[in-house]
């Protein structure tokens, strides 16, 4: 194998090296290094591959000074290069000073007073006690010393961008025509992310109007997905719930590329919703009950009356759990319903609301709590468990007398059941 | 020609009486009477207000996410308490909850979109504080169509509700009912301690039923 070193302060090396080859290794951003094998019947001998290399770089790079080195292994090309001015064939590296290596300071010191500078020197020490003094590096620096290393290229792989943009001949104001658009630059930034084994957790487009601000939507995705169809889909129903409000003369769509979720399977676990099909399905719910009536329930750190809340996010396996002993339920009436209770002795003695109406046989309270006064959503309220005549349970509160009310306020927050 | 030929009929099993995995519910006296909730199959759970219908969707949503399957509770009358659900066993988690806001379209709809989409372990639809004069208007068509949706599946549809709604397409029927409220302490510092509750299966009918004991909330 022989490798080509361009080594010179130029941002276009890489586009002089890919003239030569596909595949080269940037090793630095003043170096880069490629194989040439495959130049021979092209350019002819590897000094004449050499000279074909300095000239082109020349012709690129006007007046500063281009080396190019041809070797053996990768990394002799690349300290020649770096070393030797001009055009170098098979360098002859034993004439270096050991400093062309990436010494350490320790290391440095030490071959100093070893009296050791040059690569010839340093080659022909005893790798046992190379190793025994600087352990794998110093072995490493040696073997580089005498151009023993032989590695494969690290390929060059230019940035991948997953934004593109349309800019549209005439106004467009329907969404079926621009989701044809928005399709045609999904497929091709899901093949992108496809082919250097990508997904994407965040999706933005954004609709480009006349004359009125940019409608910007972006959609986090629970899961990293990569179907074009899946995230067209959920594209459509969010552009379907929040319409641009103008004519669009350009459309841009970005993704957010991340690393996809690897998920061990096996033949004996539970079913579950695919990641992908369930977030559809939940995009379906969310466009009929609404966006914030759709997720898992979490529960809060507080002893406010209602501590949970709905976190937007998709189901995950925990680990599992002992089930209890059954646990008498409770459910909610949201809103509560206003209550009429009359009382005896401070009890309740007879209760009647919307299509709830009884005497109290038994009740237990009150629990009286409340908290977080010092912000707006203050609580303060007394709660009473009851059994009435109609045969239900049901949980019942009173709020705190206002000046300006004659009567306690009285709510059935809900039933047992 | 044989002239009792068209006579002789085939004895098999109808489609209804094929023999289906169970998902025990962890309360012995319930799965000692019908083993538990029959998976690919539609389970009604009927009663009038605290007769006990949500206790036991807690203790089914309890057993399915301890076997760490994903579970959907579709809320009609946005009625669920995640505090008592997770005193239940449930891991929240594995629960996805939709708020219908008092509407059974679309409290119907959410069903049959997750129902279509498979994968679950369990799917409560929530009709208990619905009207039996709008629950009866359902169309009989929904329940074929959830029940053809799940077949051939591992996904119990749990119904629970004040009358039957499903009917033929309920292979499980369960009538709750509260025997007894159990209060301690003296009269007028009594705390309400735990309920006992009583299910008969009406489909499959069962001659006995099964009484079991429900902690109050702490």
């Amino acid at each position: 194998m022989i490798y080509a070193c361009i080594h010179g302060p130029s941002a276009d090396l890489p586009q002089i090296a890919a003239s030569f080859s596909p595949a080269f290794e940037q090793a630095a951003p003043d170096t880069i290094v490629f194989r040439i094998d495959g130049l021979k019947r092209l350019h002819g001998s590897p000094r004449q591959i050499a000279e074909a290399i300095a000239q082109r770089a020349r012709a690129e790079i006007d007046g500063a000074q281009v080396n190019v080195a041809i070797a053996q292994t990768a990394d002799a090309a690349i300290l020649a290069a770096r070393n030797f001015p001009g055009v170098t064939v098979a360098p002859g590296l034993h004439v270096l000073d050991v400093a062309a290596l990436p010494l350490t300071d320790e290391m440095a010191q030490v071959l100093e007073t070893w009296g050791i500078d040059t690569f010839k020197q340093l080659a022909q020490l005893p790798q046992t006690g190379i190793a025994e003094r600087f352990g794998p590096e110093g072995v490493y620096l040696q073997r580089l010393a005498r151009g023993a290393i032989h590695r494969p290229l690290k390929i060059f792989q230019p940035e991948t961008t997953y934004e593109d943009r349309i800019e549209l001949d005439h106004p467009v104001c329907l969404l079926e025509p621009l989701l044809f658009l928005i399709a045609r630059l999904l497929n091709d930034q899901c093949a992108r992310l496809l082919s250097n084994a990508m997904a994407a957790n965040e999706v933005t487009i954004r609709l480009e109007h006349e004359d009125r601000p940019e409608h910007v939507r972006t959609l986090r995705l629970p899961v990293p997905m990569r179907e074009s169809k899946s995230l067209l889909k959920l594209l459509q129903m969010d552009l379907e719930a929040h319409p641009p409000s103008a004519p669009t003369i350009a459309l841009a769509l970005s993704l957010k590329p991340v690393h996809p979720r690897t998920v061990q399977t096996g033949i004996f676990l539970p079913i579950a919703p695919a990641p992908d099909k369930l977030e559809l399905t939940l995009a379906r719910i969310r466009g009929i009950v609404g966006e914030d009536n759709v997720g898992i329930p979490e529960l809060l750190d507080t002893h406010h009356p209602h501590p949970y809340r709905l976190a937007d996010a998709q189901p995950h396996v925990s680990r599992p759990s002992q089930i209890p002993n059954p646990q008498q339920a409770f459910r909610y009436f949201r809103p509560p319903l206003p209550a009429t209770v009359s009382l005896e002795r401070n009890r309740p003695l007879h209760v009647t609301a919307s299509g709830i109406h009884g005497k109290v046989l038994n009740s237990a309270g009150p629990w009286r709590t409340s908290g977080d006064w010092w912000t707006t959503t203050a609580w303060n309220r007394d709660e009473w468990d009851i059994a009435l005549t109609n045969g239900a349970l049901y949980r019942i509160y009173s709020e705190p007398t206002q000046h300006s009310e004659p009567t306690q306020r009285w709510f059935i927050d809900g039933s047992y059941d | 020609m044989n002239p009792n030929a068209a006579r002789v009929t085939t004895l098999a099993l109808r489609p209804d009486a094929q023999i289906r995995e169970c998902l025990p519910t962890g309360l012995a006296p319930l799965d000692a009477l019908v083993e538990g909730f029959p998976r690919g199959a539609i389970s009604e759970i009927l009663g009038p207000d605290s007769s006990g219908r949500t206790t036991l969707i807690h203790s089914l949503l309890a057993a399915s996410t301890a076997q760490l399957e994903i579970c959907a509770y579709v809320d009609t009358d946005d009625s669920f308490d995640p505090v008592s659900a997770a005193a239940a066993g449930i891991a929240l988690s594995q629960l996805v909850w939709i708020r219908c806001g008092h509407n059974a379209g679309h409290a119907l709809k959410a069903a049959d979109y997750l129902l279509h989409a498979g994968g679950f372990g369990v799917v409560v639809l929530d009709l208990c504080q619905v009207p039996p004069r709008i629950a009866n208007r359902i169309p009989i068509s929904y329940w074929y169509r959830f029940r053809r949706a799940i077949e051939n599946t591992p996904t119990i549809l749990a119904l629970a509700e004040k009358e039957p709604v499903a009917r033929s397409c309920a292979a499980l029927m369960f009538d709750m009912q509260r025997k007894k409220t159990i209060w301690t302490g003296a009269p007028g510092f009594s705390l309400l301690r735990e309920v006992e509750l009583e299910a008969a299966s009406r489909k499959p009918v069962r001659p006995d039923t099964a009484i079991f004991k429900a902690r109050a909330l702490a």
